[in-house]
């Protein structure tokens, strides 16, 4: 059991060892955020369904009390994504940012990744200071600011303008907990600027069998004519859970293309933000969640129409089994000044087994009249008269059923980019469909 | 080939088949003609397996064997063929991968080898020259914004590509222009041998016409109430159902 005392003792010493650190003080206004939020509870609104305070029922190891991980490149081979070989590599083990682990493939003048303090010191300090802990203003509660108390081992990715990297960045998240129950609070700052083509792909794995719980915020800011992807790729195992943020400001009028998907875990919690800041913004947020035995998801988006004319569309998707918990909370804002603002959000979720449940909300709050905003939801079954129809055909009513449910991802699966990411997470869509079957 | 004795069905607690005898023998044309909700398409999903029918009484064999015992893919296999009233649209799945399945699921049942992909292709084909489909038809997902009639034109080439021994047309008709319905009649007519059969489920003459049905029954209350030629047909075509009800309900009454 973890209680806030604890948490006291660890900043303490992390602010003590670090005092000239330029980053303390945003990590002291997280811990006085800290403090006074503390942990949420389910009477908190926006954790009404997810009871992460339980999660802080297991003791954890704080990463400074441990020295260094020994995982080494070799370990990290095995978790590898597909078109790792063509993809710039950033390695964070145990929420630190870990520059030996990580492989460059971009040439300087494409990509600059720092470690977040040396970034917070040298020629992009306003950009640190501009932007990170922009995410503070829009997620309030305890668990953000935690992650913000104890940013330490962070990385900062800033790609220039005119730059159309043509090598995806490749962000894991490792947690070595084979020794220990590992607390990982990884943060990041991504900065890009205009006219870029970038695609980010971030992933999660944890190493050995003790409880993980991954903290995670990747703060993102898109200038002028970039066209940015981002891929979150969710498939841990039962002993793992996350709360994991991204938090994308489009400073710029730009596009942002962003898919998360959700195969395994224990309990996940994913801040999936965008804000318009400029006139003419566009995104589009798809989810696709595919879930069986205890997990527990829980999608929040946030589209923020600060300004006018964007234009914003979301489907998430989903396929429950066994006692799975899913819950999707799509909140869309358009602000007095944002007139002109399209914004679509679809929650689609198929419930494979009784014991399954789906809570799924939108939430719009609209201050602008000159807007078109639409959401829906709908939560079935597995359509009987398709079922009948392919096996009236001679169809095995298991293959039946695989061909339906991966027919029912498939058009968030074609969302997914770049070809040999797409090919790996259509397989392993494929062995869990197939491990679904009854 | 296929024997229908004293079949009940409900569904949710509703009685629809009150009773039906059939026989249908190897080479033959039946129709099967009734007003609507008589129980027509009730029939034709016992028959292909439909789990929500609940069959409460009766017994059904289908080349010597239990009919009612197997599950909806075995029946395919051993070569019944339920061409739909309503196609159902199933987006995200490919017509062609589908048939594809389907032909060598039934080629496993058998103990053959599956077709290679120039054979397959080669069938395909052929089946769509006869029917005049268009392959763009084909690579679409199954049914998904077909027209009406497109529908059951895709119903007919799946039919042609599975080569079944009994084929149930329910009410392949409907939503078919006469030009289509033409090339549908002709490309089932096409079909037809001393070993297969047809069970035509129609409200009209007009596809009876094409197929010139050995025995035409009508189904009223979920009973065959009379059976007869195809002039019994033509009787109803001009007379519609109404002297048939009479009776029916005079012998009810009794
Ligand atoms: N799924 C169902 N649930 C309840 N009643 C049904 C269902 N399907 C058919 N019925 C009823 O069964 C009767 C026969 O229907 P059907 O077999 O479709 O008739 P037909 O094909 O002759 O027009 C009708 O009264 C219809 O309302
Ligand atoms: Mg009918």
């Amino acid at each position: 059991m973890m209680n806030l005392s604890d948490f006291k003792d660890h900043f303490e010493q992390l602010q003590t060892e670090n005092p000239e650190s330029p980053i303390a003080q945003i990590r002291l206004e997280g811990f006085h955020a800290f403090d006074k939020a503390g942990l949420p509870t389910k009477r908190n609104e926006e954790w009404k369904y997810t009871d992460i305070g339980k999660l802080f029922n297991n003791e954890y190891r704080f990463v400074a009390d441990i020295s260094d991980s020994s995982l080494t490149s070799t370990d990290v081979d095995a978790i590898r994504l597909p078109g790792h070989l063509e993809a710039n590599e950033i390695v964070f083990v145990n929420g630190r940012f870990m520059p030996v682990l990580s492989k460059f493939r971009s040439p300087q003048g494409q990509l600059t990744v720092l470690p977040l303090e040396d970034a917070a010191r040298g020629i992009y300090k306003e950009m640190v200071r501009e932007h990170l802990g922009c995410s503070s203003a829009y997620i309030k509660d305890g668990i953000h600011a935690l992650n913000t108390s104890f940013i330490n081992g962070g990385v900062f990715i800033y790609i220039p303008k005119e730059q159309e990297l043509n090598h995806p960045l490749y962000i894991y998240h490792i947690s070595d907990a084979r020794q220990y129950n590992i607390l990982s609070q990884p943060r990041s700052l991504i900065y890009i600027e205009r006219n870029t083509k970038v695609q980010l792909v971030e992933t999660f794995s944890t190493i050995g069998t003790s409880e993980c719980f991954t903290n995670q915020v990747m703060e993102v800011v898109v200038h002028n004519n970039a066209v940015v992807e981002y891929y979150k790729i969710q498939n841990e195992t039962a002993n793992a859970s996350q709360v994991s943020t991204t938090h994308i400001r489009q400073t710029g009028r730009s596009y942002v293309h962003a898919v998360t998907v959700t195969l395994n875990g224990g309990m996940i919690r994913n801040n999936m933000n965008v804000v318009m800041e400029a006139a003419g913004n566009e995104a589009h947020l798809f989810g696709l969640y595919i879930l069986n035995g205890h997990t527990h998801l829980d999608n929040h988006t946030l589209v923020d129409n600060v300004k006018p004319n964007c234009f914003s569309n979301e489907l998430y998707k989903g396929i429950l089994d066994n006692e799975t918990i899913g819950v999707f909370n799509g909140k869309i804002m358009v602000r007095p000044d944002a007139q002109k603002t399209n914004a679509y959000q679809t929650n689609k979720n198929i419930l494979l087994s009784d014991d399954a449940t789906i809570n799924t909300k939108p939430q719009l709050e609209i201050f602008a009249d000159d807007v078109k905003c639409s959401h829906g939801c709908t939560v079935g079954q597995l359509d009987e008269n398709a079922l009948f129809y392919l096996r009236a055909r001679g169809i095995p009513k298991s293959d039946a059923q695989e061909l339906l449910l991966k027919a029912f991802a498939l058009d968030i699966l074609d969302q997914i980019k770049p070809e040999l990411l797409r090919g790996y997470i259509e397989q392993l869509i494929t062995e869990r469909l197939s491990v679904n079957k009854k | 080939m296929l024997s229908i004795t004293n079949i009940h069905a409900s569904i949710e607690g509703k009685q629809i088949l009150n009773g039906i005898n059939l026989s249908i023998q190897a080479g033959e044309i039946h129709a099967i003609m009734g007003p609507n909700g008589s129980g027509k398409s009730t029939l034709a999903a016992v028959l292909a397996g439909r789990e929500q029918y609940e069959v409460t009484e009766g017994a059904v064999t289908f080349l010597q064997k239990d009919l009612l015992e197997m599950s909806p893919e075995d029946r395919a296999r051993e070569g019944v063929f339920l061409a739909f009233q309503y196609p159902v649209e199933i987006p995200g799945v490919s017509t062609t991968n589908f048939i594809k399945a389907a032909v060598n699921e039934k080629r496993k049942y058998r103990g053959e080898e599956p077709l290679d992909a120039v054979s397959f292709m080669k069938l395909m084909k052929e089946k769509m020259a006869m029917l005049r489909i268009d392959q763009s038809l084909l690579s679409r997902s199954i049914n998904e914004g077909f027209s009406g009639g497109e529908k059951k034109r895709n119903e007919i080439f799946q039919m042609a590509m599975l080569e079944p021994k009994l084929m149930i047309l329910d009410e392949m008709d409907s939503g078919l222009d006469i030009d289509a319905l033409r090339i549908v009649a002709n490309g089932i007519n096409k079909l037809r041998n001393e070993n297969n059969a047809i069970l035509i489920i129609t409200h009209y003459q007009r596809l009876l016409d094409y197929l010139q049905p050995d025995f035409v029954h009508v189904l009223y209350n979920g009973r065959i109430v009379r059976s007869g030629t195809k002039e019994l047909a033509m009787e109803l075509e001009e007379n519609g159902y109404d002297f048939i009800k009479e009776e029916a309900n005079l012998i009810t009454a009794e």
